[in-house]
């Protein structure tokens, strides 16, 4: 209430005050991010602010074209599967690091194989642990071998996977890669300070053939303002020019300014509550597949979206995000219907409902209060018990809840291989533990071969939707508020690429 | 005196003590905090490696053991988070705070003092009135409400002011206001109370008898009496402005001490967290000491004792 009449009177007041146009006037770039960023040094890093600006500062093998889905040579020139586990790089030639050094096959063999050593402990080994060693053929060409045949590798390789000056990292270490890094990439850092802003100026030497394409925007100011209503308050008076993950009600009340432009775009994360069929022993409703249809089906997904989602999310009926590789979407579907419900439940002996927990991380509780509205309908009560993610999915992983609902992003990789294998894979995040499933997922996750992947993870996605081991709830969008002047448009991974961004 | 402050300085330090394994023990109830490292999308077996690699796996009193031994020795350890020494990214912060802290504490006693004294000297007339409607305000709006009021006055109506940031003497502006005028209340109102008390003393019918000029009766003989119990309050609410700033820090984008502490709980960043505390814990014990001898160069009682 509050925030919604702060906001009403920012947007009346600034009216009249008239916003200047200081960003485009010295063509520099204003962003707020609301998190603090840990370190600009790619491999450390987990939050997703931070993996943005490296992808301003660092360039990798290869990038992903998000409107084709294919892999495009980026420090290589080009690339070939010489079998199932080894792929070669032919290397770009006359591409320079930001101090000036040319990019070498020896960077990137020695860069692969220090950051996937288990010592140097990344942040994310799922980006680095499939790789067994990258060796330098000659001058121009390094070849990739992995642990494992891995489909996802191009993947990896696209983004995740920045190349470090050899020479630079090994007299300044990590962290002088961490107070002044150097990269190839299409901005260099100017300035810091540590977590809380950021200045970075356009690279003059860039590659002209980079899939990233030239810089346009001279200079980009990153700052962390933890405060929103702030960012609002900057974006008016003209001393910011792009902020996200706006929430839904303010992205309205901004989009009324005429100096502003809201934008929405559907992203990869999706929302879903998982059922843990083998809690307290298996001896719990759930643990029959009729309840956890029933629970489907009291479910008035669309309802709850519209309400308190918004923006361009969409429901989904499989255990993935549709727009990511292998997900198929046409497994059983559980139509709303709260009757259907009520008899599976009285079928499985529950005509007078149960008492259960629902535990809920990184969702709005409000989302977990219409859900479980809708199941007190079928009878069926739930408590719900918010919790910090860091101990919510120990609980979960440690088979002490039956109900979590959460969200999941996939690291922004269009590919199943990163949602419906982490949870129903065998994993350590897998507590549904199917046999059939994990031995179906694994054959997958090491297949190179894209037509039997999809078929596998075809397979795989409709056992989950007939056992109901979830229910999938929704895909999340995010909102941008932006200076009306300025080009730059969100893409489903996350990663904004605010090196793309322009005037009009 | 000696032994009395050698006594107060050594429960300080059991006390420091006691604060600080509580923080540690409390950051494990609250959760996982291998977990939260791993942030979100952190697997089971990105939770396992970091559980081993920074050894949450031993026993609690063995880990606190381990970072105490550090500590004697002056070392505060690396952030988990920013992965540098916890010292420098302290040093840094406590600036900000610092900065903001003794700015503000500055804005409330300019403010609240010559208001208390006013309003002491003249109870219930206009000017007593006038100073118990700011006082009043003051308590009942809400930190975070003011802030974003002053921004879009100064910030977005008249564009004369930065929103954010700490950079200079002009960011400081609006937060110092913000900050100060939150404490500046209770100091207004005690300052105010001792008057009145003051005024009403023997001593001082006696000043006037006297025919001492009532304005030296007022600076030299009552607000001395009447600032004894201000100091301990002014000592305090200095702590808290350190330790409690963070939701001015917020809006205002300032990186300080307050915000850091919040955010390396969230981060579960234990070592951060943990010398965030003793810093603050040593903070308090600090400021009693000092208004302790300010009193005592106040009221030579209290020096006698």
């Amino acid at each position: 209430m509050i925030r919604r009449l702060l906001i009403s009177t920012l947007v009346a007041t600034a009216c009249w005050a008239g916003a200047a146009n200081a960003g485009k006037d010295d063509n520099t770039l204003n962003v707020a991010f609301t998190n603090e960023i840990a370190t600009l040094d790619n491999y450390q890093e987990s939050g997703r602010e931070g993996l943005i600006l490296a992808r301003l500062l660092y360039d990798n093998l290869v990038s992903k074209n998000l409107e084709t889905g294919e892999f495009e040579p980026e420090l290589a020139e080009s690339y070939e599967l010489i079998s199932d586990d080894v792929i070669e790089f032919k290397i770009r030639q006359g591409v320079k690091f930001h101090n000036g050094e040319t990019l070498t096959a020896d960077d990137v063999a020695y860069t692969l194989n220090l950051v996937s050593s288990p010592e140097y402990n990344a942040r994310y080994q799922i980006a680095v642990e499939w790789i067994d060693s990258v060796e330098k053929v000659d001058e121009n060409t390094v070849r990739l071998k992995m642990t494992h045949p891995y489909p996802l590798a191009l993947e990896m390789l696209a983004g995740n996977l920045p190349i470090y000056p050899k020479a630079y990292y090994e007299e300044a270490g990590p962290s002088g890669m961490a107070t002044k890094p150097i990269g190839s990439g299409p901005y260099k850092l100017v300035e810091q300070t540590q977590g809380v802003r950021f200045v970075l100026e356009k690279f003059e030497d860039y590659f002209e053939d980079s899939p990233k394409g030239m810089p346009s925007i001279d200079r980009i100011v990153v700052r962390i303002l933890p405060e929103a209503n702030t960012q609002y308050a900057e974006l008016l008076n003209g001393s910011l020019d792009w902020i996200w993950r706006v929430p839904p009600d303010d992205a309205a009340n901004l989009e009324r300014q005429p100096s502003l432009e809201v934008k929405s775009a559907e992203i990869m994360r999706f929302a879903y509550m998982s059922f843990n069929p083998q809690f307290n022993g298996g001896d719990t409703p759930i643990a029959d597949a009729r309840v956890r249809r029933a629970i489907n089906h009291a479910i008035n997904r669309t309802a709850i979206k519209d309400a308190l989602v918004g923006g361009a999310s969409q429901i989904i009926n499989s255990a993935c995000n549709p727009i990511q590789f292998g997900c198929a979407t046409d497994v059983t579907e559980y139509e709303y219907d709260p009757d259907k419900a009520r008899a599976l439940l009285a079928e499985a002996g529950y005509e007078s409902g149960f008492t259960m927990d629902l535990m809920i991380a990184s969702l709005p509780t409000v989302q977990a209060e219409a859900i479980a509205a809708d199941l007190a309908r079928v009878g069926i009560t739930l408590n719900l018990n918010p919790q910090q993610y860091g101990s919510a999915v120990t609980t979960w992983r440690e088979n002490r809840a039956p109900l979590f609902l959460l969200n999941w992003g996939s690291y922004g990789v269009g590919d199943v291989g990163l949602s419906t294998s982490q949870f129903f894979g065998g994993t350590g995040d897998d507590v549904v533990k199917n046999p059939e499933l994990i031995k179906i997922l694994q054959e997958a996750d090491t297949s190179m071969d894209r037509d039997r992947r999809a078929e596998l993870y075809a397979d795989a996605l409709e056992i989950i939707a007939d056992e109901a081991y979830w229910v999938p709830l929704w895909t999340y969008s995010v909102f941008t508020a932006q200076n009306a002047d300025l080009e730059l448009s969100l893409q489903p991974d996350e990663f904004v690429q605010i090196y793309s961004a322009s005037w009009k | 005196m000696l032994q009395y402050t050698l006594r107060r300085l050594a429960s300080a330090v059991i006390l420091m003590l006691f604060v600080s394994f509580v923080a540690f023990a409390l950051v494990f109830t609250a959760g996982d905090p291998a977990a939260s490292i791993a942030g979100e999308g952190g697997t089971a077996a990105d939770a396992e490696r970091i559980r081993s690699v920074y050894g949450f796996d031993r026993p609690l009193v063995l880990q606190y053991a381990s970072w105490l031994g550090r500590v004697l020795q002056g070392d505060l350890g690396q952030s988990i988070y920013f992965n540098q020494p916890v010292t420098s990214i302290l040093i840094e912060r406590f600036q900000a705070t610092m900065l903001l802290g003794v700015l503000a504490l500055c804005f409330a006693l300019l403010l609240a003092i010559p208001l208390g004294i006013a309003a002491g000297r003249w109870p219930n007339s206009i000017v007593d009135r006038v100073a118990l409607l700011f006082a009043v305000v003051g308590q009942a709006m809400p930190t975070f409400w003011f802030a974003l009021l002053l921004i879009i006055l100064f910030s977005v109506t008249f564009p004369i002011l930065p929103t954010s940031g700490g950079e200079t003497w002009r960011h400081m502006i609006l937060p110092t206001i913000v900050l100060g005028y939150f404490a500046a209340p209770a100091i207004m109102r005690l300052t105010r109370s001792g008057m009145i008390a003051a005024l009403e003393t023997d001593f001082i019918r006696t000043a006037r008898a006297m025919g001492i000029p009532s304005s030296k009766i007022l600076s030299s003989y009552a607000l001395r009496n009447a600032l004894l119990p201000v100091v301990s309050l002014a000592a305090a609410q200095f702590g808290f402005m350190l330790a409690g700033s963070v939701v001015v820090e917020s809006v205002f984008a300032i990186h300080g001490a307050g915000r850091l502490v919040w955010e390396s709980i969230l981060r579960s960043d234990l070592p951060t967290i943990q010398a965030l505390v003793l810093c603050f814990s040593m903070f308090y014990v600090v400021l009693t000491l000092v208004a302790d001898i300010i009193n005592a160069w106040l009221d030579p009682r209290i020096r006698d004792a």
